[in-house]
């Protein structure tokens, strides 16, 4: 039986976790930039950053002040009971770390431009739930930056487009987003399904580890070719000029509609934060983003 | 590209002297301001209502802090930059007519803005986007708080800060825009890339 007072505290945890401390691939990825980083002024806002980032961790406080829409990943065993009360701790536990932490209160009524003020609100948190076998719970958090989301983008192509017009979209994206999404970016596209589908597949790509190659050998020639190209457009740092545009690219896709080839592109700032937390049917909590805290 | 530290208010004198690629910290009274605030002091302007602070010679941070009262005493936590670009429609209009003199923000704007910070003797200085920590070290405390029924990203802070920066001039009085000569070279690259690609 999963306690839903444990799920609300590991909520805090999570979330406290994934704002104040980059996980350790994104921290080596923005490192290997700093290193390899030609222009003076795009080594400069790396260095910022990475002094932002080791400030952060020692003063436990938010790397950014763009605490991000929350975002949670769940896979529910099939065999864990209580399942019912998980929604509510997820969203008891973001109201609570946005006092504690602090989280910035980022969840405003589209219609009346009200702030809830604690980061719950109709249908956020997200929840994307996954039931798999077993009776553990894991619970993945993605605090989702607005400046990064605000150029992504969606495209439904003509499939006799097909691959190409799928190369042009993404360099098209990442180019008419510049400085905006705060680069070095992480960059999530997948391709099929349906709109939707393939918007909820390309965010899902954020949570794998940067640096890790697909394991279909084609795809992972396909983001290499990508990953190059982004980074030759010369947008930089912070789009102030500089060889690190992009730190990964990952793609995902579903089978489509013989009409329809939909691309999405879900754009990430350099602050690439995620935390998940293992939850055994004993109660036993496995930290498995960070190390242990 | 020399490094200038600057005092608040800053003088039309001091921002002329600037050009892009310089380096500038500032020490005294930093405001926030995004969308919400900046149309709204724009709306009191045109009904000829006060705003809150005389922005004369301030300095403009396009940031939404996270923020926390602590013994009735408000702190900043985390404040880095917003888009300024959100601002593009706004900026020209409020440098006119409340005679701020520097602009902090991330991703540069645009060619409106910089025309008018020609004419009025503004400059924008670009702080490493993310680096929430950083600013936030810079601000010494909180003076006031004004329009906090925006919500605490919107609202106006007004902070003292001492050697708020390190500070990148990307607009200067002289219609230089650091991110238009890198997107004009970007422009250059993609006609490059998509052979390359085979588009």
């Amino acid at each position: 039986m999963v306690s839903g007072k444990v799920v609300e505290d590991i909520t805090v945890k999570l979330l406290q976790l994934a704002v104040t401390e980059l996980p350790q691939d994104v921290k080596d990825a923005l490192r290997k930039a700093h290193h390899e980083e030609e222009s003076a002024v795009g080594r400069a806002q790396l260095k910022a950053i990475l002094d932002n980032v080791d400030l952060a961790e020692k003063t436990h406080s938010p790397i950014c002040q763009d605490t991000g829409v929350v975002i949670f990943y769940v896979k529910a065993g099939a065999q864990v009971k209580g399942l019912n009360k998980i929604e509510s701790a997820l969203r008891k536990g973001t109201a609570r770390a946005t006092r504690e932490v602090p989280l910035r209160p980022n969840a405003v009524n589209p219609f009346t431009q009200k702030n809830t003020g604690d980061n719950t609100g109709r249908n956020i948190p997200y929840i994307n739930w996954q039931v798999v076998p077993g009776d553990t719970l894991e619970i993945t958090v993605l605090p989702k930056g607005g400046g990064s989301e605000n150029v992504s983008a969606l495209k439904m192509l003509p499939p006799s487009r097909g691959i190409k017009g799928l190369k042009k979209f993404v360099v098209d994206t990442v180019i008419n987003g510049g400085a905006k999404p705060c680069p070095p970016i992480v960059l999530g596209v997948a391709v099929g399904g349906g709109a939707d589908i393939a918007m909820k597949l390309a965010k899902a790509t954020l949570l794998k580890p940067i640096g890790e190659p697909n394991i279909d050998p084609d795809l992972a020639k396909l983001e290499k070719e990508l990953r190059e190209a982004i980074n030759s457009t010369g947008i930089g740092p912070m789009g102030l000029g500089g060889k690190t545009t992009v730190l990964d690219l990952k793609i995902d896709f579903a089978h489509r509609h013989p009409a329809s080839y939909p691309v999405a592109v879900v754009v990430q700032c350099w602050a690439a934060r995620r935390a998940s937390a293992l939850i055994y049917s004993d109660g036993k909590v496995d930290i498995l983003s960070h190390k242990a805290v | 590209m020399a490094i200038y530290k600057l005092k608040t208010p800053v003088s039309e004198e001091d921002t002329r002297k600037l050009g892009v690629n310089d380096t500038v910290y500032i020490t005294g009274t930093i405001i926030t301001a995004r969308d919400a605030a900046h149309k709204r002091a724009l709306k009191h302007y045109s009904e000829g209502k006060e705003i809150p602070i005389n922005l004369e010679g301030l300095v403009i941070f396009h940031c939404g802090p996270v923020a926390k009262k602590e013994k009735n005493e408000w702190k900043i936590i985390a404040a880095g930059p917003t888009t300024s670009s959100r601002m593009n429609s706004f900026e020209s209009e409020f440098i006119k007519n409340f005679k701020v003199r520097i602009i902090v923000g991330k991703g540069g704007m645009d060619s409106k803005t910089t025309n008018a910070m020609k004419k009025y003797g503004a400059v924008y200085g670009a702080f490493t986007g993310g680096a929430a920590v950083l600013a936030a070290k810079a601000i010494k405390h909180v003076k006031s708080v004004e329009w906090i029924d925006l919500g605490i990203p919107e609202a106006m802070w007004v902070l003292e800060v001492n050697e708020f920066g390190p500070l990148t001039i990307a607009i200067d009085t002289h219609e230089n825009n650091l991110y238009e000569n890198i997107q004009f070279k970007v422009e250059k690259e993609r006609t490059k890339i998509y052979k390359k690609l085979g588009i």
